[in-house]
């Protein structure tokens, strides 16, 4: 039985100062107990010699100096897992929240994780089909790859994810893959509540629900909870993955508001801030979340990571997008011109980026790095018109030019643009990049080898 | 180790712990921290309360728990083995935590040696019995690698006369000299060595550095030279193609070990080095790049103290292979992230911090780090000469090259590569912007170049950044009144500045041929397209000139495709040339 402390001496924000304590343990949790009995949980942020400073994971109305009670659990934050989480859904917490029964956890993991050595890593190199060609063929998605979606406030990344979730799978050429495992773990962090509601439904009728788990932190949720969603979600991921061999995609939404979480705390407890308020350990504690994606030796499943985070005013340099893309293996940048034309998927091709893509591009068809390379530096070069002709007028332009800017529209109109429901494969995306190609002069395909022009061109 | 059952853990907050009743510590020392053993530095000591950055997670660790002192500073373990070895940043091999964790996470409270203690070398003795040693002389050889022979060196402050010598297999704990001092004392040399990471190691002298560092890159062999014993940094946002350029660095420059610290970056970044390098072949030699190669990998999510260690522990093996006179390239990847490792500590020591949250002591940090390059005479009396070139990549928050750790970078490297996210945008790869880039190496490797390669090769290289130079102004007016309103001889600076950039400057990483130019074949590349803008200012003069008659010539693809002419078919060099001459003049 573990002792009970009515020594709570100090409540500021999410914090609570516990003294005379013995024996407490660094990231150990603490139970508070109200006056009327309710139970909140918290953990040690920092262990001091008869003094414990207290996180609480929720909210501290109602906690008290005087009647409130803490308790020392002597673990750490730790998550039941089970087969059985499959099709559930739970709070930020870890808890039930879908009316079903408690989960019987074959066994309790905790929710920090430990690294994973990178020698014991796997290289990712199974190529995904998204069934988006802005992914597909520019920015190719392995397994085990964590590749983020940058977006703004108001473009539709939600539908995206739900999108890729509803049709991702493995498309290796040449080798017939025995039957796989598939599950999506999604962890929701301070969205609207219709947005939650959003990937439920979407989840539950395309039957995808049955092979996902769900951590749920709407917006009226406490918000120190956000800071435990995608350790829940991640630890739910590990064990799936690598203890169960399913093939886990991670979507994580909204990184912004975990982050400004971690600064809300960081501000109660008076640390100095590093960029625009936030902690100077942002990137350490953002690395930590990020770097659970991975294949590892000798184990079947994979963990693929799509985190989703909100750049305020579309500012890309701001430190949440920032440290994430350097610890990204790439991102997917939305764009709001894109959006206000009505093209969805609004995808920013020329900022975008799979670090992974080069090996992705080996997996599916000889063409595919030559076609990459043309269709974006064709379209680039179609952008840079865009602009001349904004400043010059657009008869003012050289026939070539017309030519590119002509073709950066349809690319947009024919690539870019997809059904929110077409599932189109790589080769579908191939057939269209050959035929917007086929509009340019050959003397200008400089980067796809005259073998493939031969092979692959639609001859008009 | 002595246990001093007084000291107490009275203060945890992630990677820093206080602890009371350590009088006896000292700074820098190594403690064990808490029941579970984990490994810490003590980093500040006041009224005997000592302040530990732990290197490994301290969750589930609470005051009251024993901390002991080791005696030790954090040292690295030196000598044989040391090469295609993965380490963390505290130097333990990551083959041996996943053999101890029984696991592909990494557990806590493991102690692994730096180097292999059965593993039995071939040592072949230099010195006889008699021979008078000083420091840093060598007694010994053992063949490290297919590529490396690893000399054993008199350790610093020990000198004297040899009394034994051993010769043949021995692991390295076993005794292989003893050196009898000067008042009789008897020194038992072994070959593994320790030093301790905070203090760079001896050396004679430092030169000059004069012999350029030939990467193969032919924007920087060329354009912004690096020379044995330099310092440089790369800074650039994310997605510029730091890492590659790193790793480029590592595959193909031509020292002769390699260090490469991959401080708080990807996990799977290091898996793809770690699977590449043992098959990828030096262009130097033939052999695996791994033969030559130690790899320091503290993952960003691995403990950051460690991260803070790990740029220490890296320069450290490099001045040690240095010091045997070998020419070693350190790699550092990066350290911004260095630098924010050590934000965090000072900022949970809750000392005053300076810009942008982080200590005020980050300049002289960087400076001393960064200092320890150069090219040296080593200790002992063979007047063996190494060096040290210390390249590091800076990972400027947004891009934004005004922040505090480039800003320090910057004021001690001399060899500036600046990445461009708008080129990576573009895909021009390697992404290094020719405006804003510089190095203050060019005098160093001028008279080099002159004497092995060629004569004119600086003038064709100043050429050539004249023209890049001219083509920056020309875009201003390009963009606002379009290409027609230029005159013949700017549109051929144009069209001249784009080949340099297309078909000199850009560089696929990843075509095998591509990715390695020797520097002779640089300089016939540029040669032909600066004689191509020899040749053609002769011709642009002439009245209704058809500038697209130049643009359309044969033997504008025979330049663009020159990248790919392999290195011993040089002669087609030759025929270009002519061609250049031939097609040109025809068009008067």
């Amino acid at each position: 039985m573990q002792k009970e402390y009515k020594t709570i001496t100090k409540i500021t924000g999410p914090l609570v100062f516990v003294e005379e304590v013995e024996g407490i343990k660094y990231e150990e949790l603490v139970e508070i107990t109200l006056a009327n009995g309710e139970a909140r949980l918290g953990k040690v942020l920092e262990a001091h010699k008869g003094m414990a400073l207290v996180q609480m994971f929720e909210s501290t109305q109602g906690v008290s100096t005087e009647g409130s009670k803490a308790r020392f659990l002597g673990k750490t934050l730790e998550l039941g897992v089970s087969e059985d989480m499959l099709g559930r859904v739970f709070s930020g917490f870890g808890r039930p929240i879908d009316d079903g029964p408690e989960i019987i956890a074959e066994k309790k993991l905790d929710v920090n994780g430990n690294p994973i050595n990178p020698w014991s890593r796997e290289f990712p190199n199974d190529f995904i089909q998204t069934g988006i060609s802005t992914i597909d063929c520019l920015n190719t998605l392995v397994r085990g790859q964590k590749l983020p979606i940058f977006s703004g406030a108001g473009l539709p990344h939600s539908r995206i994810a739900a999108q890729i979730a509803r049709q991702a799978k493995v498309r290796n050429t040449g080798e017939e893959k025995k039957e796989e495992k598939f599950a999506v773990v999604f962890g929701t962090m301070g969205v609207t509540f219709e947005e939650a509601q959003y990937f439920i439904n979407e989840f539950e009728k395309t039957g995808a629900i049955e092979h996902s788990v769900l951590f749920i932190n709407t917006a009226d949720n406490p918000v120190v909870e956000r800071i435990a969603v995608p350790r829940m979600a991640s630890t739910a991921a590990e064990y799936l993955a690598f203890e169960k061999g399913y093939q886990v995609t991670v979507i994580l939404t909204d990184m912004t508001n975990y982050a400004e979480a971690l600064r809300e705390v960081s501000a109660a407890r008076k640390e100095i801030p590093g960029r625009r308020g936030y902690p100077g350990y942002l990137y350490t504690d953002l690395s930590t979340i990020y770097e659970r994606a991975g294949r590892i030796k000798g184990k079947e499943g994979s963990i693929t990571q799509i985190p989703i985070l909100t750049m305020p005013e579309d500012d890309i340099t701001h430190p949440i997008p920032d440290l994430t893309g350097y610890i990204t293996e790439g991102q997917i940048v939305l764009s709001r011109e894109l959006h206000a034309k009505g093209v969805y998927p609004p995808v920013n091709v020329l900022p975008s980026l799979s670090r992974l893509a080069p090996i992705g591009r080996k997996r599916t068809r000889e063409d595919h790095e030559g076609l990459f390379s043309q269709l974006y530096a064709s379209y680039a070069r179609g952008k840079d018109v865009r602009e001349l002709a904004v400043i010059l007028g657009e008869s003012a332009l050289s026939d070539i030019d017309k030519l590119y800017l002509k073709f950066a529209d349809e690319f947009e109109d024919q690539f870019i643009r997809q059904g929110e429901n077409e599932d189109r494969d790589i080769e579908k995306t191939f057939e269209i990049s050959w035929k917007l190609l086929s509009k340019l002069p050959k003397e200008e395909l400089k980067r796809v080898k005259p073998e493939h022009i031969e092979k692959y061109m639609p001859k008009s | 180790m002595s246990e001093s059952s007084s000291s107490k853990i009275i203060k945890v907050s992630g990677p820093l712990v206080v602890a009371d009743g350590m009088k006896d510590a000292k700074m820098y020392e190594v403690v064990r921290v808490s029941d579970k053993q984990l490994i810490g530095e003590v980093i500040r000591l006041e009224k005997g309360k000592a302040s530990i950055q732990v290197y490994e997670d301290t969750s589930g660790v609470g005051p009251g728990e024993p901390v002991v002192a080791t005696g030790e500073t954090l040292s690295v373990e030196l000598g044989p083995g040391l090469l295609e070895s993965i380490y963390d940043g505290i130097q333990r091999p990551l083959k041996d935590i996943e053999a101890a964790s029984k696991s592909p996470f990494i557990a806590r409270g493991i102690d692994t040696p730096g180097l292999d203690r059965k593993k039995k070398w071939a040592f072949k003795p230099i010195v006889k019995v008699g021979n008078k040693v000083q420091e840093g002389d060598v007694l010994g050889e053992v063949k490290e690698t297919t590529l490396i022979t690893h000399r054993i060196m008199t350790p610093v402050g020990k000198s004297g006369k040899i009394i034994k010598i051993e010769s043949g297999s021995k692991t390295i704990e076993e005794v292989i000299a003893v050196i009898e001092g000067k008042n009789g004392e008897k020194h038992e040399i072994t070959m593994l060595q320790k030093w301790s990471i905070r203090n760079p190691r001896k050396y004679k002298g430092k030169k000059m550095p004069k012999t350029p560092l030939v990467t193969g890159m032919r924007i920087l062999d060329t354009l912004f030279p690096m020379v044995k014993g330099g310092a440089g940094c790369i800074p650039g946002p994310f997605g510029a193609g730091k890492t590659v350029t790193q790793q480029s660095l590592a595959k193909y420059c031509n020292a002769e070990v390699i260090v490469y610290i991959g401080c708080g970056e990807r996990g799977n970044e290091m898996t793809d080095v770690l699977q590449e390098f043992p098959e990828l072949k030096d262009p130097n030699t033939g052999e695996p790049l791994m033969k030559r190669t130690v790899m320091i990998a503290n993952t960003s999510n691995m403990p950051v103290a460690a991260r803070e260690a790990s740029v220490y522990t890296g320069i450290t093996i490099a001045e040690y292979y240095r010091d045997m006179g070998y020419n070693v390239t350190l790699l550092a990847d990066s350290t911004s992230r260095w630098a924010e490792a050590m934000r965090e500590i000072s900022g949970r020591l809750e000392e005053m911090p300076g810009e942008e949250g982080y200590p005020a002591y980050l300049g002289s940090r960087t400076a001393q780090f960064y200092e320890r390059a150069g090219y040296i005479e080593c200790l002992g009396s063979e007047g063996r000469e190494g060096s040290l070139t210390v390249i590091g990549a800076v990972s400027p928050p947004g891009g934004d090259l005004s922040e505090p750790v480039t800003q320090n970078t910057l004021r001690v490297t001399k060899a500036f590569w600046g990445l461009d996210a708008k080129l990576a945008y573009r895909r021009h790869f390697p992404a290094i912007n020719w405006i804003s880039s510089y190095s203050l190496y060019l005098p160093n490797v001028q008279d080099y170049l002159k004497k092995e390669i060629a004569e004119d090769y600086m003038d064709i290289r100043t050429t050539m950044m004249g023209l890049l130079q001219e083509e920056a102004k020309l875009e201003e007016i390009v963009r606002l009144v379009g290409m027609e309103s230029l005159s013949s001889k700017e549109k051929l600076i144009m069209e001249v500045a784009k080949m340099i950039r297309e078909d000199f400057l850009f560089q696929n990483a990843f075509d095998a041929t591509d990715a390695y130019t020797s520097l002779q074949k640089q300089y016939r590349l540029m040669k032909l397209i600066i004689s191509f803008y020899k040749e053609a200012s002769g011709v642009i003069d002439q009245e209704d000139f058809d500038f697209v008659k130049l643009q359309e010539l044969s033997v504008r693809s025979d330049i663009t495709q020159a990248s790919f002419i392999p290195e011993n078919e040089m002669k087609k060099f030759d025929d270009i040339e002519n061609d250049i001459k031939e097609q040109i003049s025809s068009l008067r």
